[in-house]
């Protein structure tokens, strides 16, 4: 059996002394892991990076043997946000939840195409960390846990639309939330609404809202927290809003 | 050869070796083998020794580095420079850039880096003896000396935020093109990193 394919290393980790098993999500076989020979080695040490796009070759007696990848880099994305705090922490989210929450050998074209996106735009902070909330959403629905944000729960209606029940995944409508605010979520409008813009606290409701989601619904099942990188992006992008904010203060005093 | 044409103390000593890098069963064997060949000029030496380490050699309490003294020779020497501390992942990376006689300040041992992914956290590793030091010590400079890797580099943006409230610079090594290196020949990563960190000439 073999396969041929384009993915993006999610993660290495070692397999004896020289060798590595590296899981990679592909644009046709989806996430996939397999032996890569010398992945330990000097020359293939920059390749197994986590978020570099590679072309894969998979090779394996029976199709649901391990196997082995030959890896080639295509295009090294994570030497390229080394030197970026954020645009790391996001590289390494991303790889965390898409490692976590995909099922194995399962093809998620979109996903794998959203992913992309992302990673092609993290020379730009004002618009990578909304992007990545919308690909956690996308996420979400490609693996059946799809959030209606279309409706509200409660009246049916389409208008108004700022909180998300937690239990039923459904947007919730001013009026009708008012009495629940403190226990539903944020619903920010640009996760709606493709035009409308997204504020950094905008982005951190939007990820709030997708990383309770992806905890409660997907990682519980395995009895498995948020992955550590996912905690340490929401933590520096709270630290950037509210360095926005007080910003913002400083210019226009009141 | 059938197990037990081999003594439980030969066989012993292959399975303890078969544990160390590098060497797999066959190999554990030839070094046995050889061991006991040269018995009095290797074997008895070398147990001596292994026993000597084992019970002088312990983790320098300033720095993490591995010396018989505490604190180490490296902490200990007058010569070097106090107000620089380079910060490397691992004893081996110390003894690296001690080998290039790169570097004449001092240093501090991490002893791991942190991986999000692997889920290594900031306590698993020797951050808060780094920011004790930066903070008391007379250090200026912090060089991050760590791996140009996913985990490297999110460590090193990791100390560089822990790092804020003591009053020192923060540098870490350039990435690029290495000595001696043809561009023709350098991989994707290491060529990207080079455009991105270029700087006037």
């Amino acid at each position: 059996m073999e396969w041929s394919d384009l993915g993006i290393v999610l993660n290495a980790k070692p397999h004896g002394e020289t060798h590595s098993v590296v899981e990679v999500f592909t644009r046709e076989q989806g996430r996939w892991a397999a032996l890569v020979y010398g992945g330990q080695g000097r020359r293939m040490q920059p390749v197994l990076q986590a978020g570099n796009s590679v072309s894969v070759d998979w090779k394996g007696r029976l199709s649901e043997s391990l196997g082995h990848f030959s890896l080639e880099m295509s295009h090294p994305r994570a030497a390229e946000v080394m030197h970026d705090r954020l645009a790391l922490a996001g590289l390494s989210s991303t790889c965390a939840i898409a490692s976590a929450c995909l099922p194995e050998r399962e093809a998620h074209a979109r996903a794998f195409h959203a992913m992309a996106v992302v990673f092609d735009n993290f020379d730009a902070v004002e618009i990578w960390p909304a992007l990545m909330a919308r690909w956690e959403l996308g996420l979400l629905a490609e693996v059946g846990f799809g959030l209606t944000l279309d409706r509200c729960a409660a009246t049916g209606g389409c208008e108004n639309l700022i909180y998300v029940s937690p239990r039923s995944a459904c947007a919730v409508s001013a009026q009708a939330g008012e009495p629940y605010k403190d226990k539903l979520l944020p619903l920010p409008a640009f996760l709606c609404d493709g035009t409308a813009s997204a504020s950094a606290a905008d982005v951190l409701d939007a990820l709030t809202l997708t990383g309770y989601f992806i905890e409660t619904r997907i990682l519980h099942l395995a009895n498995r927290p948020l992955p550590e990188a996912r905690l340490r992006l929401m933590a520096l992008l709270q630290a950037r809003a509210s360095k926005a904010a007080e910003d913002e203060e400083d210019d226009n005093p009141a | 050869m059938p197990a037990s044409t081999i003594g439980p103390e030969l066989q012993r000593l292959i399975d303890l070796l078969t544990k160390m890098p590098g060497l797999g069963p066959r190999s554990a064997k030839r070094a046995a083998l050889y061991l006991l060949k040269k018995r009095e000029p290797v074997m008895r030496p070398l147990a001596f020794a292994l026993a000597d380490a084992a019970d002088k050699v312990k983790a320098c309490s300033v720095c993490g580095n591995w010396d018989s003294i505490d604190p180490c020779a490296v902490c200990a020497d007058p010569q070097r420079n106090t107000s620089v501390l380079c910060v490397v992942q691992d004893v081996a990376d110390l003894w690296a850039l001690e080998r290039a006689g790169a570097h004449r300040g001092r240093y501090h041992v991490l002893g791991g880096l942190l991986s999000p992914l692997d889920g290594v956290g900031p306590d698993d590793i020797n951050i808060g003896g780094l920011v004790a030091r930066s903070g008391v010590d007379d250090v200026s400079e912090v060089v991050l000396a760590l791996a140009a890797t996913v985990d490297g580099q999110t460590t090193a943006h990791y100390l560089t935020e822990q790092l804020l409230t003591c009053s020192v610079t923060v540098t870490r090594l350039s990435q690029g093109v290495p000595v001696g290196g043809e561009l023709d020949y350098l991989d994707e990563g290491t060529l990207a990193a080079a455009m991105k960190t270029r700087r006037p000439f």
